[in-house]
């Protein structure tokens, strides 16, 4: 086990060393000849939490979408390296074996399809890509079990088809759930906090929280400042019309929250 | 990048894995169908009067019929006299034991899986096994005749147990039952022969195994099952046919009897070979299959997995004429490339508070067409009598497509019927969100079928549902690009 605080002892000189999880250099996306993300950089180093903050409309999911690999979405310049390779070469599940994941913002219902043997499939399948065995059933269940009381789910929801019958908030903590169990290196959080009450809301950053390690980052995409009150990122970016306009430290989200995105003018003159 | 829509739309030629052809000596007769012919079949098989008569009495019915042309299928019609109506696997002598059966043969049913020695044993399941309309080898016969079990093929039936044919032999499916009926009545050449005295409990999986090798046949096999009064039995078919060019037809009568509170569990893998990608050759599966709950409180179960056959047409049903009768239907019929499948069952309530259930699940993929075809009706007797229906459809890509076809028939104030039907599609988003979690769009798919299969799955024997799961993920393999 890791003693917590190991990761503060890493200083910026080290980070700066060390390979960026992610590196997106001025990535240009869009769907159906309709530009969406115009020109995005964005590095991420191990262990940091960086956020993505935006209005409607700015680009925000269509950036978690495009890691994801989710298809429909036309990238006509720029690159993003994961680990040193072109994510962007690899299909959405050799990505997801690699250690990118998505916690979806509408997360999805499978009819039919028993949760716990989901997760387990999934695991086995990140287990393989890592070179090692597939999970036996009593550590798999013992791992189940410690992750769920995280995240304070009732058990039950493992005996239920996948996302079916959950409620908006069961959902979200269900995407953190199977994160939590999936250990990814890199995760993408996308408006996981819509819908969510404050007290679903603490659950879910008290889970990403606890998953915090010097060797695995996450962005954190939302709307609001208040899931950044709970997990605290190192960076913050503003994206507006497809371009990150602004970053900062974890203050500029409270600015953003006092004076609202109106005050950051975009580098450039926006379309109407 | 593909588009969406190429993701679940790209097929791709799967492989059938029972397409091999056997180099077996064969007898047969030339094709064609005429008297002459039924007398020859009846004469090879040394059979009683009382069938001869029987058959050509089907056979002159069978003259006076058309072939149906409600089923929701397509093909070019069937020319009935270039059929072959008899081919038997040439015997050396009469079989004494298993150790003389054909080694050619045994290999062929050792590469189907199916052993027919008797290390199969351990799994403790009887196999009649039936090539080419003509029963080639049955095991546990002594085993089971010690529990007065009468396990054997149709031949054997007749001349060991005549008086048990004619006693029950169309009495479920009538000659003039249908065209198919009729003319499998007719020219029948084997099948499966069963009986299981009072209350005794078969102890084994009973199973048929059904191969048709020889090119241009028809296969007509006859299974006839009769469970008396307080016995239990479980019974499995599986089929599987080489790869052709051309159609072949296959159009079995399946009759079972359950008296007083007997069970009858029937279960079928059907894997028939389906034609190619393109819709060339394949069997057609024409089958009627029919129980008779005859006894109160006796129960008949069916359970079919149809994956196989360019085009199938069969409702399996329950005659529910015991007062308390139940009958159940659990269905998953499958249909990829250019497979067509018109298929249900016909739930008949005679008796006093019959009860009946049924499950179906149809997939279609590719440019399949899966057709629910089903009928519950409540005769005037049949007071407090109940039904419950259940029909859901999966689709996967826009080229095929799913159908339900409902009759409800009442004539009893009190009996009561609920009807469910549902029909989903297997989205993008449930494969992207399935791929995100690292499962290939392969596994994605077979992992939502085999869940919306399920219900179905739970009530076969074991073994068979880790087949039947397999041989769905066979069958859809490729069915995503």
């Amino acid at each position: 086990m890791r003693r917590a605080g190991e990761a503060l002892a890493i200083t910026m000189e080290d980070r700066l060393k060390m390979e960026p999880i992610l590196d997106i250099r001025n990535l240009e996306a869009g769907v159906d000849d309709r530009a969406i993300l115009k020109g995005i950089n964005l590095t991420i180093l191990p262990g940091e939490v960086h956020a993505i903050m935006g209005p409607n409309g700015s680009g925000k999911s269509t950036l978690a979408s495009l890691l994801a690999g989710r298809e429909g979405y036309q990238v006509t310049q720029g690159s993003v390296t994961y680990l040193g390779q072109d994510l962007l070469a690899l299909n959405p599940e050799e990505r997801a074996r690699a250690g990118v994941f998505l916690a979806f913002q509408y997360p999805v219902e499978i009819p039919g399809v028993n949760s716990t043997y989901f997760l387990k499939a999934a695991l086995n399948e990140v287990r393989k890509h890592r070179g090692l065995p597939e999970v036996d059933a009593i550590e798999f269940l013992s791992l189940v079990k410690d992750r769920i009381r995280l995240l304070e789910l009732n058990e039950d929801l493992l005996k239920r088809a996948v996302n079916v019958g959950f409620s908006g908030g069961e959902k979200k903590r269900n995407e953190i759930f199977q994160m939590a169990v999936l250990e990814p290196t890199l995760a993408v959080l996308d408006e996981t906090d819509s819908g969510l009450d404050i007290d679903a809301l603490r659950v879910v950053a008290n889970g990403v929280n606890r998953l915090r390690r010097p060797d695995r980052s996450a962005l954190v995409i939302t709307h609001y400042q208040r899931l950044l009150n709970h997990i605290v990122p190192d960076r913050v970016h503003v994206l507006m019309n497809g371009r990150i306009v602004r970053s900062g430290g974890k203050e500029l989200a409270l600015e953003l929250e006092e004076r609202g995105y109106d005050w950051i003018m975009p580098t450039e003159p926006v379309a109407a | 990048m593909s588009t969406p829509q190429s993701t679940i739309d790209q097929f791709v030629q799967s492989d059938y894995k029972y397409g091999f052809v056997s180099d077996i000596e064969t007898e047969a007769l030339p094709p064609g169908l005429d008297e002459e012919v039924i007398r020859t079949i009846s004469a090879k098989k040394g059979e009683p009067e009382f069938l001869l008569q029987w058959r050509l009495r089907s056979y002159r019915h069978w003259l006076t019929m058309t072939e149906p042309s409600w089923p929701k299928a397509t093909y070019p019609p069937i020319d009935y006299q270039k059929i072959i109506y008899y081919a038997a696997p040439k015997p050396k002598a009469r079989l004494e034991s298993l150790d003389e059966v054909d080694p050619e043969l045994r290999r062929t049913f050792d590469k189907l899986g199916i052993s027919l020695d008797e290390q199969k044993r351990l799994t403790g399941v009887a196999v009649d096994a039936v090539m080419d309309s003509v029963s080639v080898a049955t095991t546990f016969r002594k085993e089971l005749a010690k529990h007065g079990i009468v396990f054997c093929s149709f031949s054997d039936a007749v001349r060991e147990h005549p008086d048990l044919v004619e006693k029950y032999l169309g009495t479920v499916v009538p000659y003039t039952d249908n065209f198919f009926a009729a003319l499998n009545s007719a020219v029948f050449s084997d099948g499966s022969f069963c009986y299981v005295p009072k209350g005794v409990l078969c102890p084994m999986e009973l199973s048929t195994y059904f191969r048709i090798n020889t090119a241009n046949t028809g296969q007509f096999e006859r299974t006839l099952l009769v469970a008396d009064e307080g016995s239990y039995v479980s019974y499995l078919e599986g089929c599987t046919a080489p790869m052709r060019d051309e159609n072949q037809l296959h159009a079995a009568v399946v009759e079972l009897i359950a008296l007083g509170s007997a069970e009858i569990k029937y279960s079928t893998v059907q894997n028939w070979y389906p034609g190619d990608k393109d819709g060339k050759g394949g069997i057609y599966n024409f089958v009627t299959k029919r129980g008779l709950c005859r006894g109160r409180g006796s129960k008949i179960s069916w359970t079919q997995v149809e994956t196989g056959s360019a085009i199938t047409w069969k409702y399996p049903g329950c005659v529910l004429l015991g007062d308390d009768s139940v009958g159940e239907f659990y269905s998953v019929a499958l249909t990829n490339h250019r497979q067509q499948a018109d298929t249900g069952t016909k739930m008949i309530h005679v008796g006093k508070n019959t009860r009946s259930t049924i499950v179906s699940k149809g997939i279609s993929a590719g440019r399949g067409q899966n057709s629910y075809r089903g009928l519950v009706q409540m005769r005037p007797t049949a007071t407090g009598a109940r039904n419950f229906s259940q029909c859901d459809s999966l689709l996967i890509g826009d080229q095929c497509g799913a159908h339900t076809f409902p009759y409800i028939e009442v004539k009893n104030p009190t009996a009561q019927i609920e009807h469910e039907a549902s029909t989903s599609k297997i989205g993008e988003d449930q494969i992207f969100y399935c791929n995100q979690r690292g499962l290939s769009k392969q596994d994605a798919v077979n992992l939502i079928v085999n869940g919306f299969c399920k219900e179905v799955f739970r009530e076969l024997p074991m073994e068979f549902a880790v087949e039947a799961q397999k041989l769905l993920g066979v069958s859809l393999e490729g069915s995503v690009g």
